[in-house]
């Protein structure tokens, strides 16, 4: 069955260790897929991967083109691509230009993401230190999803969530630790 | 923010014009990809409508040459993924090099960055002499910049940390030479090149090679395209060459597989058998 919410998650400096507690937290029964958007240097690409497999006990791997995603599955952009979701709800790479000196950069996925899933569409933004994921969560309200950022107060880099407040009105600003109990409400509510 | 005004049945009906008008099919090029490049061209060029957009197309010759330079992806670097191309120089060259005469395809290569790659691979080797690099996109454009292996100084740094973690052992800027700030790569590695334009939808088979190399194209493609593609390619190559893909893409899920056996842990595949 192709899933009809899709939480994504995106975020730069000093994000790791949000997202790690964060998907430790939101259960291992997750009811939708989840796209993780992590700037990140291919220089340690495995050892990311490695990392989500050990630490959380959902399902994580790296998007491979063409793939559908599953529910309860932790999806990883591969360095130096851009993720696309193409319609019919699969993944496609995407090897154009940077965006905000990003690839994958956030921008991209969630504005992509929000023409496919609307209202389904479930955008975190944490730690960062650019302005990548603003326009995009934007984008994500304009289309009906549901926005949420980090509380730049509770973020080690707090640039990025404070560019995306400053662009628009998110609907949640919640403190790192808050956020697993939100996310799953979102996403198990019908 | 404007919601993207180019909803699906508009790209549909978009592709369709163009088809007609100028025999390019892009209908199997995955859309994500394709609506967010033609948004971005709509946004850059500033037309006021949809419906305009398409008129000027439809009516410009002119502006589908621009159409097509700007849709299609053209991002590229000189010996981009280092142990793909230490893969190439450790296991596949010391075996092209019992050929009499080398044939390499590098099919949608942008400006050219690695048939250039390719180029120094081979000179290094001692294989230059005796092979013949083909190097092919849709985009006139970037063809033209191919030819004549011009790229910025900025990006020579990057190059040679490249160079030497793909094995290289000399000074990588004995290869050009830097003129304010553009880097003029050497001649004897553009005389062994043949640039053309060629559309891997619809234009057919030219030759046969050793190797072909398509990176990061396939990922720009449907399934059934992808799968037409592969044909052309199987049916391009010669048997026991190779196919070389980018770092994401795979042979695995196509109809060609069960006569391709991958090559150590890089996306090379060797050709075993003729199709039957």
């Amino acid at each position: 069955m192709k899933p009809d919410k899709l939480l994504l998650i995106g975020g730069s400096a000093g994000s790791l260790q949000v997202m790690l507690s964060l998907l430790t937290a939101v259960g291992t029964d997750l009811p939708i897929p989840v796209l993780v958007i992590l700037h990140r240097n291919s220089a340690f690409d495995s050892a990311l991967e490695e990392l989500f497999f050990t630490k959380t006990a959902l399902v994580t791997k790296e998007v491979e083109e063409k793939e559908v995603p599953a529910a309860g599955t932790v999806y990883l952009c591969p360095p130096d691509y851009h993720v696309l979701v193409e319609s019919d709800r699969s993944f496609s790479l995407d090897y154009s230009e940077r965006v905000h000196f990003s690839r994958p950069s956030i921008d991209v996925t969630f504005k992509s993401a929000a023409d496919v899933y609307g209202a389904g569409t479930i955008a975190v933004l944490l730690s960062g230190g650019n302005a990548d994921g603003a326009d995009g969560l934007a984008y994500v309200k304009e289309c009906g999803g549901v926005t949420i950022v980090q509380d730049p107060g509770s973020a080690e880099v707090p640039y990025m969530p404070q560019q995306a407040i400053s662009r628009m009105q998110p609907d949640h600003i919640l403190h790192a630790d808050d956020l697993p109990i939100y996310i799953r409400g979102l996403a198990t509510y019908k | 923010m404007e919601f993207n005004p180019i909803q699906y049945e508009e790209l549909e009906q978009l592709l369709t014009d163009i088809y007609k008008r100028y025999g390019y099919d892009f209908s199997e090029y995955s859309k994500a990809s394709l609506q967010r490049r033609i948004y971005r061209l709509f946004t850059l060029d500033k037309f006021p409508s949809f419906a305009e957009f398409r008129y000027r197309l439809q009516t410009d010759a002119q502006y589908f040459r621009r159409f097509v330079e700007e849709i299609t992806v053209n991002v590229t670097e000189m010996l981009r993924d280092p142990s793909f191309y230490r893969a190439l120089r450790t296991t596949i060259l010391p075996v092209l090099a019992t050929y009499p005469f080398i044939r390499i395809w590098h099919a949608g290569c942008a400006t050219g960055e690695e048939v250039y790659s390719m180029a120094i691979l081979l000179k290094e080797a001692g294989l230059l002499h005796k092979s013949l690099l083909y190097g092919t996109d849709i985009n006139p454009l970037v063809i033209e910049k191919a030819r004549k292996g011009i790229f910025p100084v900025s990006q020579m740094q990057k190059y040679s940390e490249n160079y030497i973690q793909s094995g290289g052992v000399k000074d990588f800027s004995t290869y050009y030479t830097a003129n304010y700030h553009l880097a003029k790569f050497d001649s004897s590695l553009t005389g062994r090149m043949i640039f053309s334009t060629h559309n891997l939808v619809s234009d057919f088979s030219f030759n046969e090679f050793q190797l072909i190399l398509c990176r990061n194209v396939l990922i720009y493609f449907e399934r059934d395209l992808q799968s037409k593609v592969f044909q052309l390619f199987d049916y391009s190559l010669e048997n026991f060459g190779y196919l070389a893909l980018g770092s994401k893409e795979s042979l695995r899920f196509s109809s060609i597989s069960d006569r391709y056996k991958q090559v150590g842990k890089e996306k090379i595949w060797r050709k075993m058998h003729e199709a039957g």
